[in-house]
């Protein structure tokens, strides 16, 4: 493991809320989540939209809410970053490709906000570099000019792909870079992330698009209510009958092409005692009620599931 | 252009009405411009009809509007009761005074308001946010005269700074005053107006910048390594401004409000004096001008703000150009 380019380990992430008056209440969004991307690898994290994957985005650069609570350790080649190490980082080796063009200040030219704050005498030669890599992504000079509400959907998003890429960084967190895109859009999108990882970077990928998720990823995470269940390679997602966790077999088997077989139930929204999947599972057994499943090594992949626990006992 | 000359037609329309409004409210009211001119002085009966005849008091309303309306159009206001000049002068003498009074107060309350805004909203929960925002609150909730009457007190009274009141040192011409003569006697109400006028403009700008560093391109923008201040400057400044320049605008008929009651205090000749008195002493033709000249005021307070708009707003700006 240790030409993993980003390593995180347990890593939860809540918030303090207030209740009626003074009483407190700690809302777990991610709950001891651990997950590697190396070298040239595409690592997609896969789950519902509204369940916080952003935050771990956030938490990975550093952005997190002030009221946010993060436990646990995020390293960046092979060292725990604290946050100065992530201020410093960030923008430069760790960048962040954001979902909409509403991640763009609306009053300021696209080339100006991309090259970011830099003294006066280097501008020059930062417009030059933006030029450069727009270019590449096939962003015309007349992009430079304008402002984001000029720009079409998929003009918007080369922007933000090539905003996040001026400082040519290892590891790249993709925050849902597709939604609402068309088909050719989400097709470039994915084209993009692969070459990302060609070139030896590292790429995160948030995502709650599972057609994405397989065709960009190499492993896929699956997030369900907080916490991540299963991560497997993308090879055994298309072969699903190669899946550990009852979740992620039915999350498959619910796709049209594999025979759109829906499974009853929801994701609790709070976290719960036991299993975090045990009042839809079809194995569940006493100890999924009560005991939670650690995320253990399994075959290559990651499980979190006490039917595979039993087994390494 | 097309934006001024509608700008133009409308404030046009908004003169009659308001003209038309006011005059005939005061027609309504008690006021008798034959009581106004004799004050406390007794008249005999026949006295007092000559005078109604020559004031016009028994012509019908309609008509009154009518002649009055077109005496406006040809620019006559009429002869002040009070002043016994045209009441076109008196304004324009009046409203001058006012109107540098206002002017600067509006400027400085403005750059320091926004300044003191962005610091608390970059600062927000340390105690330079919780002093600026105790500051703001209390100014907030105090009328504009008692603040004046504090402000004279503490540097007219007890320091001796400043003179207590009136724009011209006692016993010297209006016309001879010196620049300096009349500075000295604006700082006071200039300054009282100023930092009443901070705490609009300083919460709302606070509140903007709070927003905005909430917002998904703030985030971004730190996700891209900027540091805080850059970030402040180059994104939310440029965000918060426009608005706070639109809002600025849009006090100026707060700016007119509070300067009525400055001026009573400070004893300025100025718009606000001029008001009261030609409400207190019945000056009929001096109070309808007045109104009409705020009305205009105000008015080209909000059409700056809405020019500043879409000079500033890229968005608004290629509108316009398609």
């Amino acid at each position: 493991m240790d030409n993993d380019l980003l390593r995180v380990e347990n890593v939860s992430i809540s918030f303090t809320q207030y209740l009626q008056g003074l009483e407190q209440h700690i809302l777990k969004v991610i709950s001891d989540l651990t997950l590697s991307v190396k070298e040239g690898e595409v690592v997609a994290i896969l789950g519902s939209s509204g369940s916080g994957k952003s935050l771990l985005a956030h938490a990975i650069l550093g952005i997190l809410p002030e009221n946010a609570i993060c436990d646990g350790t995020i390293s960046y080649m092979g060292n725990v970053m604290s946050q100065e190490d992530k201020e410093r980082l960030r923008g430069k080796e760790i960048c962040l490709i954001p979902q909409s063009v509403n991640y763009l200040d609306p009053l300021m030219k696209v080339s100006e906000q991309a090259i970011g704050d830099v003294p006066k005498e280097e501008k020059e030669q930062a417009f030059k570099h933006q030029r450069e890599v727009f270019a590449k992504y096939g962003l015309g000079e007349e992009v430079d000019g304008m402002y984001p509400f000029e720009l079409s959907g998929g003009m918007a998003r080369k922007v933000l792909l090539s905003t996040a890429l001026l400082s040519n960084p290892n590891l790249v967190v993709a925050d849902e870079p597709t939604p609402g895109l068309d088909v050719q859009s989400v097709e470039e999108t994915i084209n993009d992330i692969k070459k990302l990882a060609a070139d030896g970077k590292g790429v995160l990928l948030i995502t709650h698009e599972i057609d994405v998720a397989l065709k960009t990823a190499d492993r896929i995470a699956i997030f369900y209510s907080g916490y991540v269940i299963e991560i497997n390679d993308v090879d055994n997602f298309r072969n699903y009958e190669n899946l550990l966790h009852p979740y992620s077999k039915s999350l498959m088997e619910a796709l049209p092409k594999n025979g759109f077989k829906l499974t009853e139930g929801v994701q609790p929204l709070e976290d719960i005692d036991g299993c975090v999947y045990h009042e839809n599972c079809p194995l569940r057994t006493d100890k999924c009620l009560k005991v939670k499943p650690e995320l253990i090594e399994y075959d290559g992949a990651m499980i979190r599931c006490h039917n595979y626990n039993k087994e390494v006992e | 252009m097309k934006f001024l000359g509608y700008k133009a037609v409308r404030l046009l329309i908004l003169l009659i009405v308001v003209a038309a409004i006011s005059f005939i409210m005061i027609e309504i009211s008690p006021i008798n411009p034959v009581r106004a001119y004799l004050g406390e002085m007794a008249g005999s009966a026949e006295q007092l009809a000559k005078l109604g005849e020559y004031w016009g008091v028994n012509v019908p309303l309609q008509d009154k509007v009518i002649g009055w309306l077109k005496d406006i159009c040809q620019l006559n206001l009429g002869t002040s009761l009070i002043y016994r000049i045209p009441v076109s002068q008196v304004i324009m003498e009046k409203f001058t005074a006012s109107f540098i009074l206002m002017m600067t107060s509006w400027l400085i309350s403005g750059v320091i308001g926004f300044v003191l805004g962005i610091l608390a909203g970059a600062k927000r929960g340390t105690w330079v946010d919780k002093i600026i925002k105790t500051y703001c609150y209390i100014l907030q909730s105090s009328p504009a005269f008692w603040i004046a009457l504090i402000v004279m007190m503490v540097f007219s009274v007890w320091l001796k700074w400043f003179p207590i009141g009136l724009a011209v040192p006692v016993g010297v011409m209006a016309s001879q005053v010196t620049f300096w003569e009349w500075l000295h006697r604006l700082i006071l109400p200039a300054f009282t107006l100023s930092i009443v006028g901070i705490s609009g403009i300083a919460l709302y700008t606070r509140d903007r910048l709070i927003n905005i560093e909430n917002s998904d391109f703030f985030l971004f923008a730190r996700a891209r390594g900027e540091n805080k201040w850059s970030l402040i400057l180059r994104h939310g400044v440029r965000n918060v401004l426009l608005p706070a320049i639109t809002l600025q605008f849009l006090n100026f008929s707060e700016l007119f409000g509070g300067a009525v009651l400055v001026e009573q205090v400070f004893a300025y000749p100025g718009i606000g004096q001029a008001t009261i008195e030609a409400g207190l002493r019945s000056d009929v033709p001096l109070l309808l001008g007045i109104v009409l000249i705020s009305t205009i005021f105000v008015f080209i307070g909000n059409t700056l703000a809405d020019i500043s708009y879409k000079y500033i707003d890229p968005r608004i700006r290629s509108e316009q150009d398609e």
